[in-house]
């Protein structure tokens, strides 16, 4: 069947045909055709934040908990400048999005017209492709291959920009499946010797790590279930980047930790001292390796990555795999047949005695609740529900990672490569709206959850039970910890000053709001938090100059962690400075 | 004091097939100052029947990484077809056009027109005091002709910057 409609009718039959569910946007003149194509339409649900940073990142939220790649609809102009920091935020973390943006009428680009921005421009270095659309007819092919690049090979953002004349004019519009140019075909499987040569690697190791990232989480839940085959086939020790936190089971024998920054002494120990490195799905962040010439330097790497460009762009390593990692996984795995894992008994023991220095330990304090514990708390009391966890970005942030414990994939959504703050609460919009039936958690700090605090109208306005849990410690936390250990606390501007009363702020918006101010409160608040049907605000005042340890600063190696009560100089030289 | 170290560089062409639609050259050069990488040179035309490919020369330099990066960087694009790395790839020949306009009387008017005619130049405009020469050939050769001309009463020149092809019957 084929029949002529107009662009507007053309994109919402698209985004029907490719499955979508929700549509995360804001109305603008120069998108009011394709909200009123909208108008009515039972097939797509439209959820109407109310600022189009939360649009972008309450899709990365559903796409991150779901699998699905999220779709957001923003008018021209301030409107698309307002998504782009999501958008950069997914381009990043490797989140599929596809972005619809309104555009002036396509007579009108380029003359300054009426909320008119260079769309396309501006988010050329922050999507993985994107389109800007002259006529109609052009459309459904450009929205199918719209979703296939967002979802494929590495995910990532597209955007398709779409003047309002083309909204308006028709085109033919036809139910038959859209021929493919086939110009995007990401590379998903090594070569046979590749694979080989790896598997002699592994099993002549008498150190390895498996070092895994965000890619496998992106690869799926098979690619989880492969990694935890491959680990029990070879007994190697596992650490994770913030981003794949949940793709191994936190509670496991070889389970080191979180490396990095703020990782555990056992999880940087080991790479520091390991023999082999593979690397499945991560990049080598900054924040993973520490200084460059100290990291790892005795093993050999091998780098699994579906990205070409990831490969010996910040570490060399000896054998790159480049392919999607669940693809690879299954691979290796053949490859390994029935070979018996080796003795690693001597490598695990050093572990262990790394272990032993308890590396995530904190002072107790008998005057306020320490965050860490607040953490543990909320783990001890939610797990059962297994939550979703959604984060914003600091010293919160870093102790969820910490001391929040995940076991499956999808189950944790983080601000990673960008570090975006405000991206807590609207991610868990997205992602409670993707699993309705799920505990979705927002742990927040004071400073960060005010940078998108106008999303919660849009929980109120769906029902949308999310949980909000602010380790409120009257700080931007990690800038002022970091004033503290490089600008001999120097708190330049640090200072969370005139903070809203969050419990009222919560009954303005129909929320719950609660208050926990001691550690009598802590456990009851949790409970209550949980038991209220309802979105729920709560406010837990936390020991207010605590620092997230294990550190390791900036420009030092893996060896040069600090823990809790080693002593900190204050300050740093300007080299290490710069690399901040 | 900090220091701001310094690596090798190396100069490499690279040969880059595209899909040729709108913006794709902003996205190639964006990708460079995004990323901090050098363009000595750019060129770039359609070269198929219906005008959907072009073919894009760069000439860059960088240290070895840097090269390998900017390869695979380019390759990651949705519109780019294919790069190749000729400097890596073997032999090729670089060709340059350049114009140059010389003007001048006497001795110095006889002068240009012999070295021109020696590095095979073509006098594609003349009046009594000037020639515009069309020269072509490696960046080499435009240099040296150019600094000769320099003394000659050089005015301007305009260069093309280069297109590059391996040498052979194969394909690069």
């Amino acid at each position: 069947m084929s029949d002529e409609r107009s662009g507007a009718n053309i994109l919402v039959e698209s985004l029907v045909r490719q499955g979508v569910e929700f549509v995360f946007g804001y109305p603008g003149g120069a998108v009011l055709p394709i909200y009123d194509a909208l108008f009515g339409d039972e097939r797509l649900r439209h959820i109407l934040v109310r600022h189009e940073a939360g649009a972008a990142h309450a899709a990365e939220g559903y796409a991150r908990s779901t699998g699905k790649p999220g779709v957001v609809l923003v008018t021209s102009g301030p409107g698309a400048t307002n998504a782009i920091t999501g958008i950069a935020d997914a381009y990043m973390d490797s989140i599929p999005l596809v972005v619809i943006s309104g555009q002036v009428a396509t007579n009108l680009i380029g003359s300054d017209g009426f909320q008119e921005a260079d769309t396309v421009g501006i988010s050329r270095h922050c999507t993985k492709h994107n389109y800007l659309v002259k006529d109609p007819a052009d459309l459904a092919a450009v929205i199918d291959e719209a979703f296939q690049i967002a979802t494929t090979g590495r995910p990532g953002p597209v955007l398709i920009d779409i003047p309002k004349n083309v909204q308006v004019a028709t085109a033919t519009w036809s139910d038959a499946p859209i021929q493919r140019r086939d110009r995007y075909v990401p590379r998903l499987r090594a070569d046979t010797n590749e694979i080989a040569e790896a598997i002699e690697m592994i099993a002549s190791a008498r150190a390895p790590v498996l070092y895994t990232g965000g890619g496998v989480i992106n690869s799926g839940p098979h690619a989880t279930a492969l990694l935890r085959e491959l680990q029990a086939k070879t007994g190697a020790p596992v650490t994770s980047t913030l981003m794949g936190l949940g793709a191994f089971p936190a509670d496991h024998a070889d389970w080191l930790g979180m490396l990095g920054m703020h990782g555990t002494y056992e999880a940087n120990l080991a790479m520091n001292q390991a023999d082999l490195i593979v690397c499945v799905g991560a990049r080598f962040d900054d924040r993973v390796t520490g200084r460059l010439d100290a990291f790892a330097p005795n093993s050999k790497k091998i780098h699994i990555d579906i990205d070409r460009a990831s490969i010996n762009k910040i570490v060399p390593v000896d054998l790159p795999l480049v392919g999607d990692c669940g693809e690879i996984l299954s691979q290796l795995l053949e490859a390994w047949g029935t070979r018996a894992p080796q003795d690693l008994s001597g490598w695990k023991t050093r572990i262990d005695t790394w272990r032993e220095r308890n590396s995530l330990a904190y002072p107790g304090n008998t005057a306020a609740i320490m965050p860490q514990h607040a953490v543990e708390r909320l783990f001890e009391l939610t797990k059962a529900k297994d939550p979703i966890i959604a984060t914003e970005v600091g010293q919160h942030q870093m102790w969820a990672a910490q001391y929040f414990h995940f076991f499956g994939p999808n189950k944790w959504l983080t601000s990673g490569g960008l570090g975006t703050m405000g991206y807590g609460l609207p991610a868990a919009i997205g992602a409670q709206l993707g699993n309705p039936d799920s505990l979705v958690i927002d742990i927040a700090g004071d400073a960060s959850i005010q940078m998108n605090i106008q999303e919660m109208g849009t929980a109120s306005q769906y029902r949308l039970p999310v949980k909000v849990f602010i380790l409120n410690n009257e700080w931007m936390g990690m800038v002022r910890q970091w004033q503290e250990l490089t600008y001999e606390s120097r708190y330049s501007n640090s200072y969370s000053s005139s903070l809203p009363d969050f419990v009222t702020l919560a009954e303005a918006y129909g929320w719950k709001g609660i208050r926990i101010e001691n550690e009598g409160q802590l456990d009851a608040g949790i409970e209550e938090m949980m038991a209220y049907q309802g979105p729920v605000i709560v406010d837990c005042r936390v020991a207010k100059e605590s620092n997230c340890f294990p550190m390791i600063p900036s420009g030092a190696a893996h060896t040069e962690m600090i823990l809790y009560g080693d002593a900190v100089a204050g300050t740093l030289d300007d080299a290490a400075k710069a690399l901040v | 004091m900090m220091q701001i170290k310094q690596e090798v560089e190396e100069r490499h062409v690279l040969t880059v097939m595209v899909d040729n639609e709108a913006g794709i050259l902003a996205k190639i050069a964006g990708l460079f100052t995004a990323r901090g990488y050098n363009i000595d040179s750019l060129t770039v035309a359609d070269i198929t029947e219906n005008h959907s490919v072009s073919r894009i020369t760069i000439v860059t330099h960088g240290p070895p990484s840097q090269i390998d990066q900017i390869h695979a960087q380019l390759e990651r694009l949705v519109p780019v077809h294919k790069v190749v790395d000729l400097t890596e790839a073997g032999p090729h020949v670089q060709r340059e056009l350049a114009l140059i306009k010389v003007a001048g009387v006497g001795e110095k008017r006889v002068e240009a027109l012999r070295v021109a005619d020696v590095f095979r130049a073509k006098a594609v405009d003349t009046t009594t005091s000037s020639f515009v020469f069309e020269l072509t050939g490696s960046p080499e050769k435009i240099d040296s002709f150019v600094a000769i001309m320099r003394e000659l009463g050089l005015v301007e020149v305009g260069r093309t910057g280069i297109v590059a092809m391996m040498r052979g019957a194969e394909e690069a």
